[in-house]
């Protein structure tokens, strides 16, 4: 197995997931809680990922990332660097990617959360920022763990959008299952197996923690 | 007894949020700074290992490994960092300023555009050779290509052709070319799979998705595929000729290592190598 690769998609995989927490975390909370009639619209929004095919998202990325687009030259006259083929172009990427992993399950257990609890805590003067880390949050955590993990896990397996917007450079953008890939067209079978293999051992491990974590949250209810 | 449960968990839950948060973090502010890192690490001075990173056409998956290899005895602090795909693919990534310094291509149309759009240095554009094209088949699919040459595509058995996509990869091109001036392309158009580059395509053969294959010369040879399969060289005549030209880019981080690499390539030591795996040479 490629280290340097292994250690790259941990690093993507990480910040992908801190970002998704610090950012979706609140809009799961607007979601969950609000009354406006075009919810509905930023519903279909945050699934879009799901459905889109990475060719779309990879499409548009260099369209509007890449040196000719708005987003692109915004970003290389404050940075100096350029988003296609860069680390940070990925993570931008994977974040958008990942949007429905993380935001779906903090909305469903944020909308399962009792309101009149909520509501009890404000009555007794707790603070809304108080009350949503001490009330809200731990009533809803399995379901923000849940998006945590899969956010990491997805990001883990990405591979067409990673191969289009950063175009496998070592140490910069050749996550693991590129190196699978790579590994295959080298007919270097037995290193692509052993990628693959930790692959399908860390993806059934992941899966196999949040749905026990699920199922054991359940029979405590 | 729900109400003591319930506030354990509350102070479990708390910390456990917090925890998450102080992870989340840490791991922002750790990949953060490894990015800050990251440029003063290849800034280029003439003691210190700097890197090369080479765009390279997939025909040199496997013969520039061993010039790498040799490169590395002659210049042990420059690091060269290859990446194989589709000249064309990478092509477009080059428009789009790749963080490539060489570019070796198999169609030396390529590096020339480069230069037109003034992302390649004009008098770095070097011919390295000239590529094959073979007829391969594995040992074992009872296809004689070495005695039916061309022919051979046309035989019952055959059901899948694998050629590279004639779109962005050169030896694909010349695929569809040699097909047509041989007379065989419209009998076998609708048994042809295409691959993404020529190693892909090598790798369709090679594992038995596609009964036989147009492949490089330069991957037949090669130690992955030489003991596994025959092949039958298309004549020279039948595509025209696969003139693969590299050029040094304009974004390069550490030109001097760039033209080091790209002089030993077309020195007799590199040639040398590119020979063994079936090039033909310019001025040979």
């Amino acid at each position: 197995m490629d280290w340097n690769a292994a250690w790259l998609t941990c690093k993507l995989a990480g910040a992908t997931t801190a970002v998704l927490f610090a950012l979706g975390l609140p809009l799961a909370v607007w979601l969950s809680r609000t009354r406006w009639r075009g919810r509905f619209l930023i519903e279909a929004a945050v699934a879009l990922p799901l459905v889109l095919p990475p060719t779309v998202l990879g499409f548009y990325f260099l369209q509007f990332a890449g040196p000719r687009g708005l987003i692109g030259q915004t970003f290389e006259r404050l940075t100096g660097e350029m988003l296609p083929f860069s680390f940070f172009g990925i993570l931008l990427a994977s974040i958008i990617c990942n949007i429905p992993f993380a935001v779906r399950p903090f909305e469903t257990a944020l909308s399962a959360v009792d309101p009149s609890l909520i509501e009890a805590s404000w009555c007794l003067g707790v603070s809304r920022w108080k009350t949503f880390w001490s009330v809200t949050a731990p009533l809803a955590w399995p379901g923000i763990v849940t998006g945590l993990v899969l956010t990491f896990a997805h990001t883990v397996g990405e591979f067409g959008v990673v191969l289009m917007v950063g175009g496998n450079i070592r140490g910069v953008t050749r996550t693991l299952s590129i190196t699978i890939y790579d590994d295959v067209q080298s007919m270097d079978y037995a290193r692509a197996n052993t990628t693959a293999v930790a692959l399908l051992l860390f993806s059934f491990v992941v899966l196999g923690i949040t749905y026990g974590l699920n199922q054991g949250r359940a029979r405590a209810r | 007894m729900p109400r003591i449960e319930y506030s354990l968990l509350t102070t479990q839950l708390a910390k456990w949020s917090r925890c998450l948060t102080a992870i989340a973090m840490a791991l922002a502010f750790v990949s953060a700074g490894c990015e800050a890192k990251q440029p003063a690490d290849s800034t280029p001075k003439a003691t210190e290992r700097s890197v090369v990173r080479v765009a390279a056409a997939s025909d040199l998956k496997f013969a520039l490994g061993d010039v790498i290899a040799a490169f590395k005895k002659d210049a042990p602090t420059i690091h060269i960092e290859p990446t194989f795909g589709a000249s064309g693919v990478l092509f477009e990534q080059l428009t789009n300023h790749a963080p490539f310094d060489v570019f070796l291509s198999a169609d030396i149309t390529y590096p020339r555009k480069l230069i037109e759009q003034q992302l390649a240095v004009a008098d770095t554009e070097f011919l390295y050779a000239y590529g094959e094209l073979v007829l391969w088949t594995s040992k074992f699919s009872g296809i004689d290509v070495e005695k039916l040459g061309i022919q051979a595509v046309t035989d019952p058995k055959v059901r899948k052709i694998a050629i590279a996509n004639p779109k962005t990869a050169p030896y694909g091109r010349a695929a569809e070319a040699a097909l047509k001036s041989l007379g065989v392309y419209d009998t076998i158009q609708d048994r042809l799979v295409e691959g993404g580059n020529i190693a892909e395509t090598a790798q369709y053969v090679e594992s038995g998705v596609a009964d036989v294959g147009l492949i490089a010369l330069s991957l037949a040879v090669a130690p992955a595929m030489r003991d596994k399969g025959v092949f039958w060289i298309v004549p020279a005549d039948a595509f025209p000729r696969l003139e693969q030209g590299g050029v040094i880019l304009s974004d390069a981080k550490d030109s001097a290592a760039a033209e080091k690499f790209r002089a030993f390539l077309i020195s007799p030591a590199g040639r040398q190598i590119l020979t063994n795996f079936g090039f033909n040479l310019p001025g040979a």
